[in-house]
């Protein structure tokens, strides 16, 4: 006969050479850590850009030791020019978004453990896995080569509102070859990251092992599979955008460019296109995004947590139909961003509501993990520790929201360092304290070897505090009305604002060199760590049913039998252990905690 | 405290606890196999994954050529330099030849199912149909690519009026997505040959390119509509 | 150590607390007619953020000090009413919150933007381009000629492309780089964008508003108080966009009139 009528992933043997296991391989969990890689290197990057931005707005006239070397025409004698704080500002946040936010927390840990935590061999097509892989780092090496055309980087900001970026070098240094550079980075992006999704969804819905029904899914695996629904939408969108830019930087189309624009006494030759259409797909795509970042994240944090308390949520139901919600409304609020645009009055009171809803599903959630934690008994480790700054910093960064999502107030808030901080902490503080979570969590698994946990306990605390002196000031700016994506305080009503700014630059360079305690503990311990157990939180989920680090083919070639969901703690069984895990057939008995 | 405890053996697995929602518990959402039972491999009752993977992948493209049009319908009211464009005749033609090419898509699915049912009769026939699907496709793309002649011998180009961009922006890319159905079509084949093929493989091509049929009638008829 | 954490959480949240509510870093004092609805309802919603702030910061730090790190034997308490309240206490109070913060934030913003401007309300005419904001006065004729953008010329000053040779309405235009007004006067402000986006922000006027090229914009207010006050571009607009600024004057009714006459016979 000669079909088959459904093969699992490839049943390839083990790879043998070199490049087929680390470089070129189609084994998810290589995939997971190459991903992992990537985000590490974008992160240096972003935040070293970050340090040289802070600088610069503490110290405006300093010249920075190095900076001159780096761009001659960007930093003379050292000093940075505006239009050059403008270009390391979008680069910053373009890095950031994309390869740090959005691989890290979903398609490197994704890659890694949704196969596993469905009880799969590997994602359904490995191929197509590796090519994600490939392309997204092709579309990085894309964007950072934008630092090294003439007139480097684009400055409109990772938001890029045309026509400033449309219209091309007329409109500013670095508008030219480094905008269509930008979008081409940004368009092979979302192609790596729809063949990501594809794999993600594909894998929920047809991979699972027997006796893993959807219910049964860790949260973990949820949140990825919500995240890959938002990012197969999303960046189908973008992807659109960038196209349309791109055609009006090379091929003199005005899909962005109006009528009668002049620069420098020239009339800008496009005409007739729409300013506020950019403004739409860019957001249309934009807040799904910043959600993409976070939900894996409340993922993370959710499947830690329990693992350290020991005990269920008090309902994971409620934590699952909350991340839907935010996914769905997240398409129904993009509009917040655009209160004061240009657009029609009545849509922005339209799109406050939604704005103003998603307040709800979001507080189930940190309502539902603070709750779980009465009475939990929880274990403190480096990965709990993150987790609970996470729902801190969570918490910090959504209350701001209530004053962004009223058209009134943004009145005031709009455009300034109260959006700059609110985003920081929900994006840049709790979702990288997701990333930590989850690092110090599964780095264990991934590596076979513990981090040290002193040091990780060091790097905990210095990053919690170090990033509520840098973030929450932001939003006091923001109030007396500092507008952002300044590169200079010149305003007089501004300047008594900068030995803020003079604090915070510090605190940033402060917590930029805790990290190096991160690093040093990630690099140290991949070669000197303990040797980790297959177990070493006793947790319940698939992970943890196979050796540390997992063989080539997961579970050894026999697909593992599912018993139950992935909360079962705080059970008592016969053995005595405090829980039970998925494929384990045994029963918890009457006596436990829940009881 | 508690300690960690191997994970059974295989052998000593009884069977699995029946969840309380009722469903199957068996992986895969479309499948109808009950959990009582001896265990059985994955093969045998988990739907393909190409067969919600293709749907997947449908549902991105539709959301970019829903952004597109979203472009189109914004770019249309923002200014009153929308210039009415006749639609170049072949398109008509390279449209018909489309459709066409799905109908003999089906005839060729059936004969290769009948093929790979044993009826190695149909081996040759199944091929015929295949690779007149393809040459049809590669039809169209040549019509298309007329289509664009046509227009440029008017004087419209890609960035004469904002008519003609998205005449070429919505055609070109979904020319780009034929040729990506093309291709599967090509291997679609050269596993037929070399005895290869997977019911799924040759399932989730053909949605695919009924699918381009169904997106360039949509687009045909936006274009028509609109520009 | 998770004793420690929850002091920690607590003095963050009391630390962060204490500019705001020692009013700190406070925005420049308002001084339009419509100003105040916008504060009040900016200082309803900081009760409500505070509150919620507070409570969730507290309650998470009483949770980790009581329980995390905590060792014990048996059966373990749950969160009194499970899942159920909380979920109702969001859906209720949450939602009843940020309904109510919705309806009552309409009026304010109703007020800026669904109400039109007086009849009389004296109208200017502002553009912005990289980078700077200039403004355009009607003059006796009460009308604006229109702009020619191929006309403009930084070189010559013709900053608006007037053409005053065959357009009569704009040979008594006035242009000017700075903004004055006569105070108590509403002022409706039509905003041109020369190039790129723009924005046009005056915290003490609680004025914001997008400049949209190839959209015909505008905004209407009122000052209440005399004095010098500033308008800074809050769309990122190119290298210049941190400089770009300009003085908005509001004055009295005679110094308005005698300003304005001062520039009509500068052009």
């Amino acid at each position: 006969m000669h079909e088959v009528s459904a093969a699992p992933a490839a049943h390839h043997g083990p790879p043998t050479t070199f490049i087929r296991k680390h470089v070129f391989s189609t084994d998810h969990k290589v995939i997971g850590i190459q991903y992992y890689h990537l985000a590490l290197v974008a992160v240096v990057v972003g935040m070293v850009l970050s340090w040289l931005m802070r600088i610069h707005l503490g110290w405006t006239n300093a010249a920075i030791p190095g900076l001159q070397a780096l761009s001659p025409n960007g930093a003379p004698g050292g000093v940075m020019t505006p239009e050059y704080y403008l270009q390391l500002m979008t680069m910053h946040a373009t890095i950031m978004v994309f390869f740090v936010l959005t691989t890290a927390p979903f398609a490197a840990f994704g890659n890694y453990f949704l196969p596993i935590q469905t009880g799969a061999e590997d994602m359904p097509f490995p191929h197509f896995n590796m090519m994600s892989f490939w392309v997204t780092l092709t579309g990085f090496l894309v964007l950072v080569s934008a630092f090294f055309v003439s007139d480097g980087p684009p400055l409109a900001g990772w938001t890029s509102y045309a026509p400033l970026s449309a219209i091309g070098k007329a409109a500013g240094p670095g508008q030219g070859a480094g905008q269509v550079i930008w979008a081409t980075a940004l368009a092979i992006f979302c192609v790596g990251q729809l063949l990501g999704a594809l794999n993600f969804i594909s894998t929920v819905l047809d991979m699972r092992c027997k006796g893993m029904t959807l219910s049964r899914l860790p949260v973990s695996a949820w949140a990825w599979f919500i995240t890959s629904c938002m990012g197969l939408t999303a960046f189908a969108v973008l992807m659109p955008a960038c196209i349309l830019l791109i055609l009006d930087h090379v091929a003199g189309t005005s899909f962005f460019i109006p009528s009668g624009l002049v620069i420098n006494d020239q009339l800008i030759p496009h005409s007739g296109g729409s300013t506020l259409l950019w403004q739409h797909l860019f957001w249309f795509f934009g807040h799904p995004e910043v959600y993409i970042a976070i939900v894996p994240g409340m993922g993370i944090v959710t499947h830690v947590l329990v693992t350290n308390m020991r005990r269920p949520m008090l309902s994971m139901k409620a934590i699952l139909y909350s991340m839907w919600a935010l996914a769905f409304l997240s398409y129904m609020v993009y509009g917040h961003h655009m209160f004061v645009s240009g657009m029609n009055p009545f849509s922005s009171l339209a799109f406050s509501f939604p704005t103003l809803m998603i307040t709800i599903p979001s507080t189930i959630v940190v309502l539902i993990w603070i709750g779980s934690l009465y009475g939990s008994r929880l274990r403190i480790n480096t990965a709990s520790l993150f987790a609970l700054g996470f729902i801190s910093m969570f918490v910090s960064g959504g209350v701001s929201g209530f004053f962004l999502a009223q058209p009134s107030i943004d009145i005031m808030l709009h455009a300034t360092y109260f959006v700059v901080g609110h985003f920081h902490m929900v994006m840049g503080v709790a979702a990288m304290f997701g990333i930590f979570s989850g690092t110090y969590f599964w780095f264990p698994k991934m590596y076979g070897r513990m981090m040290d946990e002193r040091l990780g306990k060091i790097h905990f605390w210095l990053t919690f505090v170090g990033t509520y002196c840098i973030f929450m000031p932001f939003h006091y700016l923001g109030w007396a009305g500092n507008v952002r994506r300044y590169a200079a305080f010149t305003d007089d009503y501004l300047k008594p604002l900068i030995p803020l700014h003079q604090f915070i630059s510090v605190a940033a360079l402060f917590t930029g060199a805790v990290q190096l305690i991160f690093l040093y503990n990630f690099i140290n311990s991949r070669f000197r760590g303990a040797p980790a157990p297959a177990n070493p939180w006793e947790g319940t989920s698939l992970e943890w049913i196979m050796p540390s680090p997992p063989p080539w083919n997961n579970f050894g070639g026999k697909d593992p039998v599912v018993y139950h969901d992935a909360e079962q703690y705080g059970v008592k069984t016969a053995s005595g252990a405090d829980y039970i895990m998925q494929n384990s057939p045994e029963q918890a008995l009457p006596g436990g905690d829940g009881d | 405290m508690a300690t960690t405890l191997p994970p059974p053996k295989a052998e000593d697995l009884e069977q699995p606890e029946k969840p309380g929602n009722g469903s199957t518990g068996n992986g895969g959402w479309q499948n109808l196999v009950p959990v009582e039972g001896n265990l059985r491999t994955i093969e045998e009752y988990s739907p393909p994954p190409s067969s919600s993977a293709i749907w997947v992948g449908i549902a991105a493209i539709c959301m970019s050529f829903a952004a597109f049009t979203s472009a189109l319908i914004v770019r249309q009211g923002a200014s009153n330099d929308w210039r009415h464009i006749t639609l170049p005749s072949i398109l008509f033609a390279s449209t018909a030849l489309l459709l066409a090419s799905s109908v003999t898509l089906e005839v060729a699915r059936r004969r290769v199912a009948a093929y790979m049912g044993g009826l190695s009769s149909q081996a040759a026939s199944s091929k015929l149909w295949l690779y007149t699907t393809l040459g049809l496709g590669l039809l169209f793309v040549v019509g298309q690519y007329m289509a664009w002649l046509q227009l440029r011998s008017q004087g419209l180009y890609l960035a004469t009026n904002p008519n003609s961009s998205f005449f070429y922006v919505f055609t070109a890319l979904h020319a780009l997505h034929v040729m990506g159905g093309l291709a599967g079509l090509g291997r679609v084949i050269r596993k037929l040959g070399l005895g290869t093929l997977r019911r799924s493989t040759l399932n989730a091509t053909s949605i695919y390119w009924h699918f381009m049929g169904v997106l360039w009638v949509y687009l045909f008829l936006l274009l028509w509509m609109r520009i | 150590m998770g004793k420690f954490l929850a002091v920690t959480i607590i003095v963050i949240a009391i630390a962060s607390a204490i500019p705001v509510v020692m009013h700190t870093w406070e925005p420049p004092a308002d001084v339009s007619t419509h100003g105040h609805l916008i504060d009040s309802q900016r200082d309803d919603t900081m009760i409500e953020a505070g509150v919620s702030f507070l409570a969730a910061q507290i309650l998470l730090a009483i949770f980790i000090w009581q329980f995390a790190g905590s060792k014990g034997e048996g059966k373990r308490k749950t969160f009194p009413g499970g899942a159920k309240g909380l979920v109702g206490a969001a859906l209720v109070l949450v939602g009843a919150e940020v309904l109510a913060l919705g309806a009552f934030g309409t009026k304010a913003w109703a007020t800026v933007y669904f109400t039109p401007p007086k009849a009389d309300a004296m109208p200017i005419q502002v553009q912005a381009g990289q980078f700077a904001f200039y403004f355009r006065y009607p003059g006796p004729d009460g009308k604006f000629g229109p702009i020619h953008p191929e006309m403009i010329n930084e070189g010559t000053q013709n900053l608006f492309g007037l053409d005053p040779e065959h357009d009569v309405e704009s040979r008594d235009d006035i242009v000017t780089a700075e903004m004055a007004i006569p105070v108590n006067k509403e002022i409706h402000l039509l905003m041109h964008a020369k190039d790129v986006s723009h924005s046009f922000y005056v915290p003490a006027l609680r004025i914001h508003q997008d400049f949209v090229p190839g959209l015909d914009l505008s905004v209407h207010f009122t000052a209440t108080q005399i004095g010098k006050y500033e308008i800074v571009c809050s769309q990122l607009c190119g290298l210049g966009h941190y400089n770009m600024r300009a003085y908005l004057e509001v004055m009295s009714q005679a110094d308005f009139d005698d300003w304005q006459k001062k520039q009509a016979a500068a052009q």
